[in-house]
Parts: C-alpha cells; structure tokens; sequence
C-alpha cells in the first residue's frame, strides 16, 4: 500500500477524505460526498461552467488550461452525443497522485464526472486508467457498481429526468495514450497515435462527437470547487492559477510522498522542508519540476512559486506536478540518457522527428555516457531536440527536447568532463541499452 | 466454441456491449485474454477479431502498439522493475540486478520452471515510492535489494498453495 503523508503547510482539499476509507459509498457520502452532484443538477450548466470559470482551476495534467473554459467550448447543441473523457493513463515519469486519488476517492472522480457531463449537456463519461493501474481499475469498477445501485449513475441519476453513465476503460501500455487525443484512439479501440489539431475534441472527439478531455486529478477537484464555493477555491491559491495541486515529491528527498499544497507555494521550501530536505545530508543538484518532459532548474533556479506561470517565467513547466530531486551524486549525462531512453521507448512512431530524433539522441548519449563521445555531439544532441520542438502531431516530441535541451544547455560541462576518455565521476549503470 | 474458460467468455460477451461501438472493447479484450492465457496467441488474436466483428490483421496493427501485451508466454508470475528516472535514483538498477541474480534471467527472459519472468519496465506511477516493481498486477514499493529474494519466495510459496488447492 503506497505510503501516506503529512505536512502542516499541506491544504487538504482533494485529498481531504485519504485514508478515511471513501471508497466505501456509505463513507463517501457521510462525508459530504455527492451534495455537490446534487446542487449543479438543480443549478444547471451556465451556472456550473460559471463557477468552474471563477474557481481559476487549471488542467493538471500538464498543459493549465483552465477548466471552466475548456467545458464552454463544447457547442450546446450537437447533432452527435457528447461525452465526458477523464484521463487517468497517469504516466509521466515523477508523477503517482491519480493513484492515490484512485485508492483512495474513487467516488470524487465519478461525482466530477457526473458534474462535467452535467455542465456540457453529455449523458456517457469514460474513465481510463492506465493498464498496470488494474488494482485501482478494480476499486472504480466497484465505485461505479455501486453508484448505479444509489441510481447516482443511470437513466434518472438522483430521482431526476437526466440521464448519465460512466464506463470505465483499460488501456494496455502506452505513455502516448495521456495526450488526449491518442486517449480517444486508444478508446475506440485503435494504436495510441494522435490526431491532427483542429478540429479540438471540444467539436470533433470521441466518436466523432464533441469531448471534453480532462485529467483525472482535475476531475476530482470539481465537486470540492462547488463545496467550497468557486471564489473561496481560487483564494487558496495564486494569482490565475486556483486552489492545490497534488505534488508528487520523489528522487533524493527524505520524505518523499504526494503532498497538497496551494498553487504558488515556494519549490525551495517543498523539497528542504515539506519534503525534509536533501536525503543524506547531500547537496542539491537540480530539480525537475513538473514530471520528466520539463526543462531542469539549477539549485539557484529554485525560489520560485509553484504555479503554471511562474515555472513558465523559470524558464520551465508545472507539467504534472511531479518534482523530481537529484542530489550531487548523480551522474547528470546518466540522468538525460535515462529520459531519453523513456521517450525513444514510448514514441509512437508517427512522426518523424520524434521517432528519429529520440533514438538518435539516446544513441548519441549511450555513447557519449559510455565514454566515447566525440566534442562534436554535445552540439549535435543540442542541434537534434531543437529540430524536434514543435515538428510533431502531438506533444511527445517537445517533451522529450525540452529535457534534453535543459541539461544539455545547463550541465554542458559535466558532458564535456565525458570527453577523452575520462570516466564519469558517478557511473554505475553504463548499459542501458536494453530499454 | 472459445479459447477461454466460460466465466471470461462471458466476460467478453458483456464487454462488446459496453460500449457505444463495439470495437471500444479490443484493447481490455486482448489484456483480459492475456490475463488468463498467458499472452496473445494466434488462436486468441482469431477469436478476439471474429468477436469485436474485424480482421486479424486489425487486431494484430492494435496489439503490438501496447506494451503490456505479448506474444510470447511470460513467466506465471511476470517482475516488471522500473529503472525510470525516479526508481533510479533511489536504486532501482540495484533492485534489478538483485532480481537479474536471484533468477539467472535478464529483460524478458523466463526461468526454466516457468514460474518466473524477468522485464525492465518504464514508468509504473509508484515514484513517491521507489524504487517500486510489479509483478504481474501487484505492487511492490520502497524497495531494497535485500528484499528481493523474500518478494520471490512469497510468489513460489504461492504458487505450491495454488498446485496443492483441490480447485486450482
């Protein structure tokens, strides 16, 4: 069972019902559970989209786009159903926080669902977790059953005239099915590779109809912005960026775990107190900051807000909110051969550069790490993920540049202290070719 | 006539009709055929293409794009480490050794006896808790080398239950 834990800086919204055995219907719902489906179904969906509008709840899944403003674009009439797609194929490197919402408030993700489809007028909502997630697939499947049998879900949800279903989904494998649109192809039973943008899934979605695609964590906050009120959820957190994020603390800290903080709350203070520091009584080396596609911050990058724009302004990304610690003992050139190992693996092939680029990059760095590399190739790597940003369908081929151009650009000496021969200082794993 | 036991058939059979379009069920088909076959053999990708109503070639161009469905048998109990960059910085090649030791296998190898087989994996959303392996569903978090052979003997102490249960 994943290990839980606690800080006094944490706000507990989303994770307020962990560990209070929610999954329980009976427990959900004596801790407020479902009030908030209840009140949009009798308030309506100019009055729910609105509210999601003021609560400045922004997509965490990576990309902040806010959610209100995502659901008004879905047209009101629409000759094709509509549906409600909640992504929870969770698997960014650095990131666990929908496990835990799965474990532990699979009801939120259905009471989220329900209230989405309510606000954009759609009767069916998936909800896809990822294949090796079938413990917590299980615990949903449960969660689901059992709101049917409450007539939560189904032809008349709470004694009234609207219909809503929820279908839960398996995926099988595959990082690329977390961009929404290879979500859908993976969903209609297709290989995970994305469609072409315009036409957005707010028009042109799942089976043709319009969609609205959100992250599993978003979801689950919704029916906690209508508890609380839209405006008192936008004051907990910073300017444009509302309420917590779940952050998924992992690498060389000493107490790693998902922790709940306010949006804007200091990254320095989450890793040397939240988090308790550097493990060891090691140094710091870098931070990534949102999950392994975003550009790496240096010790002194560190004192910033933890918010979409803030990360932006530090020349990096929130992203999934999974901030990863490397301490003073890693092997940085190592660290950049394992991502890239990941997205070469995890490209689908479909374009190009993508496909081209990641394996080139991780030849050039299997190489370079294993002390062959050539001076050359530290601006041939740079040279390769600049031509992979913004060349492909999908976001797959900036997240695995914009890493790799981070480390390149900010550790370029440590790849010159590989030239000629010299051994790395850290190295223990040299083969990873077999990924 | 089907490949698999009455209760996945039946299984099956509601599974094409969850869904606004029948070929919505391929995906948690082929892994649930998976589950109870071992992997995705001729005659199953056969039956699964005759029952979502398309070509095998169909299901084929599907399969091979998910990396948790094979075409080959497994171990009984499949060890999938994660090395990603999370795992790894807290010892997850050391776990992997320690598991390459203890069976004599590397990346997708299967032990002699067939109880075990052997995968580096990537990423399987355990980062808080690394370094975390999975065999077959089960997680295993906060891991150490040491540990590995104890992780081991439970599974084979499981599998004598299973061979000595009246039903297994």
């Amino acid at each position: 069972m994943p290990r839980l834990v606690s800080h006094p800086d944490e706000v507990k919204i989303v994770t307020s019902r962990f560990g209070m055995g929610a999954a329980n219907i009976e427990r959900y719902i004596e801790l407020g559970g479902y009030a908030s489906a209840k009140k949009c179904l009798e308030q309506g969906p100019d009055w729910i989209i609105n509210e999601m509008k003021a609560s400045n709840l922004r997509g965490r899944g990576g990309a902040g786009f806010p959610a209100g403003m995502k659901w008004s674009f879905v047209p009101k009439q629409s000759a094709k159903p509509k549906y409600v797609l909640v992504n929870g194929d969770e698997s960014e490197p650095g990131t666990c926080k929908d496990h835990l919402i799965f474990l532990h408030d699979p009801h939120a993700v259905i009471e989220g669902t329900i209230i989405a489809g309510l606000a954009i007028g759609a009767k069916v909502g998936f909800i896809y977790l990822r294949g090796e997630y079938r413990y917590l697939l299980e615990i949903m499947e449960k969660a689901v059953a059992d709101a049917y049998a409450r007539g939560f879900l189904g032809k008349n949800i709470f004694g009234s005239d609207t219909e809503f279903q929820v279908i839960t989904q398996t995926g099988a494998g595959a990082y690329e099915v977390g961009e929404e649109s290879a979500l859908m192809e993976s969903l209609e039973g297709k290989r995970g590779v994305p469609r072409i943008k315009p036409p957005f899934p707010a028009v042109v979605g799942l089976y043709g109809g319009p969609t609205v695609i959100n992250n599993a964590e978003t979801i689950a906050t919704v029916p906690h912005v209508i508890e609380m009120g839209a405006a008192a959820y936008a004051a907990v957190g910073s300017e444009r960026n509302g309420g917590t994020r779940l952050f998924s603390i992992s690498g060389h800290v000493e107490r790693p775990g998902v922790y709940e903080l306010p949006m804007g709350y200091n990254l320095k203070k989450m890793i040397y107190e939240v988090a308790g520091g550097i493990r060891g009584g090691r140094k710091l080396k870098a931070v990534v900051p949102g999950g392994s596609s975003t550009p790496v911050l240096l010790p002194e990058e560190i004192d910033i807000g933890m918010d979409f724009d803030q990360v932006g302004k530090a020349g990096s990304m929130l992203g999934s909110g999974g901030v990863v610690v490397i301490d003073d003992q890693t092997c940085i050139v190592e660290f950049a051969l394992r991502t890239i190992s990941f997205y070469q693996h995890e490209s689908c092939g479909w374009c190009i550069p993508c496909r081209e680029g990641t394996d080139w990059i991780k030849k050039s760095l299997t190489r370079f790490h294993a002390g062959f590399g050539e001076a050359k190739d530290i601006d041939n790597i740079q040279y390769l993920a600049e031509n992979m940003m913004g060349r492909t369908f999908c976001p797959l081929g900036d997240a695995a540049a914009m890493p790799t151009l981070g480390f390149v650009k900010k550790f370029r000496k440590e790849f010159e202290d590989h030239l000629n021969g010299k051994p790395c200082p850290f190295a223990k794993h040299v083969d990873l070719a077999v990924v | 006539m089907t490949l698999f036991s009455p209760r996945l058939a039946a299984r099956l059979d509601a599974l094409v009709e969850k869904y606004p379009l029948r070929r919505s069920a391929l995906v948690p088909m082929l892994l649930y055929a998976q589950d109870e076959i071992g992997y995705i053999s001729d005659a199953a990708v056969a039956e699964v293409a005759q029952r979502i109503g398309i070509t095998e070639l169909d299901v084929r161009n599907v399969a091979t794009y998910y990396s948790m469905l094979r075409f080959k048998p497994a171990g009984k109990y499949n060890v999938q480490v994660c090395t990603n960059i999370s795992c790894m910085l807290r010892g997850g090649y050391e776990v992997y050794e320690r598991f390459q030791q203890e069976l004599g296998i590397g990346h997708k190898g299967v032990t002699p006896d067939g109880l075990f087989s052997l995968e580096e994996v990537e990423c399987i959303g355990a980062c808080c808790w690394a370094p975390a392996i999975q065999v077959n569903y089960d997680f295993h978090d906060e891991l150490k080398p040491d540990l590995v052979p104890g992780i081991l003997d439970g599974y084979r102490g499981k599998a004598l239950a299973e061979g000595k249960a009246p039903h297994a």
